[in-house]
């Protein structure tokens, strides 16, 4: 049984590794801020949250589990947050330095 | 595995590091700056430092970038002028040669130290039991050592009144500072009233949970500091000013009640 | 376990700084914010993943407080580059 959760947690734990893979490939290859902002919020949310399922499934305690959790929520509120200000930025002009 | 990876680590944070110095346009090296803290985090951890990486976490990841980020946009003024004011070949040379002496004596150091190093940790884990607390560090900063922190406290109010210095004669009792204009439904009033209550029960957790693990009063301290940063850069408070009694009260308690209670130690044995 | 966990960690970290590429490319201010925001997201996973292989339970507490505090760069940097253009961070839209 041990093992089958183990199996479980190092999928989900690929899974959102593979996610992060695509952020970043698409932060590279995309040719717009826009859309380079959109693969960007896909390695917040699916990767990191895919890695916080898979080590939920590894985790001791109530409080361990929660804190996971939160890391993860906080995660998408800032993420949230940073990607509309970059956007609006981004529709006022272009910021090259 | 793991030499694999801090293999993968040192190398990524060396390339950073060069390729920071390195460059030319500011911004760039701001983000690689922080950059480096991030990457310098995991460093410390894999070097079980957990102390030490909660500090750069708050620190070099978080407030630091906010600082050179600020202090790059008033820069962004006077970038003509700066570009003047290169510096002469022989200047260069001569800050590259010092810079190489440095760090060959700072390597030779590390190099020569003593195999084992002195330590006193030894006497801190027979002693720690008189301390109450679980997490060595703790007892270091706040118990065997606490006068070093206690001075810490003061020199920040020495800086504190070093920069209330800088204010313009006429300015002197008003705020430091300029009142920011922002947007209040704004994306980033937003998130300045939704992270600040968050940060301070994170905050005040980290100091809590540092009595027996690793945390602290010095990560603690920069969290809830970046909280109120977060809430002056939104508009949504301003900097007292500097004239109000409560604030200049409440800067002086802090060091006052640490005498305090260093005192009340001292009497109830 | 513990292995592949740290192998999985290794993996993210390498990943995101792949995003750093964005930086080097001298992208544009913007951009550079992004790959810093990736950059604070896969450090996280890979604290949590290095966290969980090596059985250290304080280093949840790193990933929360740099959770809290990674997108304090972005914002200074959005304040930054609304101050410099005068206005607050509202676009006049047709809302």
């Amino acid at each position: 049984m041990s093992s089958l959760i183990d199996v479980l947690a190092l999928a989900a734990i690929a899974a959102g590794s593979f996610f992060f893979l695509a952020g970043t490939v698409g932060l590279l290859r995309f040719p717009d801020t826009l859309t380079r902002l959109h693969a960007l919020t896909k390695a917040d949310n699916l990767g990191l949250g895919l890695v916080v399922l898979g080590l939920l499934l590894q985790v001791d305690s109530v409080l361990a589990g929660l804190k996971l959790v939160c890391i993860w929520l906080l995660v998408l509120l800032s993420g949230a947050c940073v990607s509309q200000l970059i956007a609006l930025n981004a529709r006022r002009g272009d910021l090259r330095q | 595995m793991t030499d694999v990876f801090n293999i993968g680590l040192a190398l990524l944070l060396l390339g950073l590091a060069a390729w920071t110095i390195v460059t030319r346009a500011l911004f760039v090296a701001i983000a690689g700056f922080i950059a480096y803290g991030l990457l310098l985090t995991l460093a410390w951890v894999q070097l079980h430092g957990i102390d030490v990486a909660l500090t750069e976490a708050a620190i070099g990841a978080g407030l630091t970038g906010v600082l050179l980020i600020g202090a790059a946009g008033r820069l962004r003024h006077s970038a003509a002028a700066l570009n003047l004011e290169f510096p002469s070949m022989q200047v260069r040379w001569l800050a590259g040669l010092v810079s190489a002496a440095v760090s060959i004596a700072l390597g030779v150091c590390v190099l020569a130290l003593s195999d084992p190093a002195p330590t006193l940790a030894h006497e801190v884990a027979a002693n720690i039991a008189d301390t109450g607390v679980g997490n060595p560090i703790t007892a270091v900063l706040l118990a065997f050592r606490s006068m070093d922190t206690l001075l810490e406290a003061i020199v920040l109010l020495f800086a504190l009144l070093g920069v209330w210095s800088l204010a313009p004669d006429q300015s002197w009792g008003g705020r430091p500072g300029l009142r920011q204009q922002v947007d209040p439904n704004g994306i980033l009033a937003y998130a300045a009233r939704v992270l600040p209550p968050l940060g301070i029960i994170v905050g005040t957790y980290i100091f809590w949970v540092g009595a027996d693990d690793p945390g602290g009063k010095f990560q603690g301290a920069t969290i809830l500091a970046a909280m109120w940063l977060l809430v002056i850069m939104a508009g949504l408070a301003d900097a007292p000013p500097i004239s109000r009694t409560w604030l200049r009260v409440g800067l002086v308690a802090g060091p006052l009640v640490f005498i305090a209670i260093g005192f009340i130690g001292l009497y109830s044995r | 376990m513990a292995e592949y966990l740290l192998a999985a960690a290794g993996f993210v970290l390498a990943t995101v700084a792949l995003g750093l590429v964005r930086i080097l490319r001298g992208a544009s201010a913007a951009d550079s914010m992004m790959a810093i925001q990736l950059l604070g997201t896969g450090g996280i996973a890979a604290l949590l993943l290095l966290g969980a292989a090596t059985g250290e339970a304080a280093v949840v507490d790193v990933a929360l407080t740099l959770a809290l505090l990674a997108a304090f760069a972005s914002f200074a940097f959005v304040k930054a580059a609304g101050d410099a253009a005068g206005q607050d961070t509202k676009v006049k839209s047709d809302r």
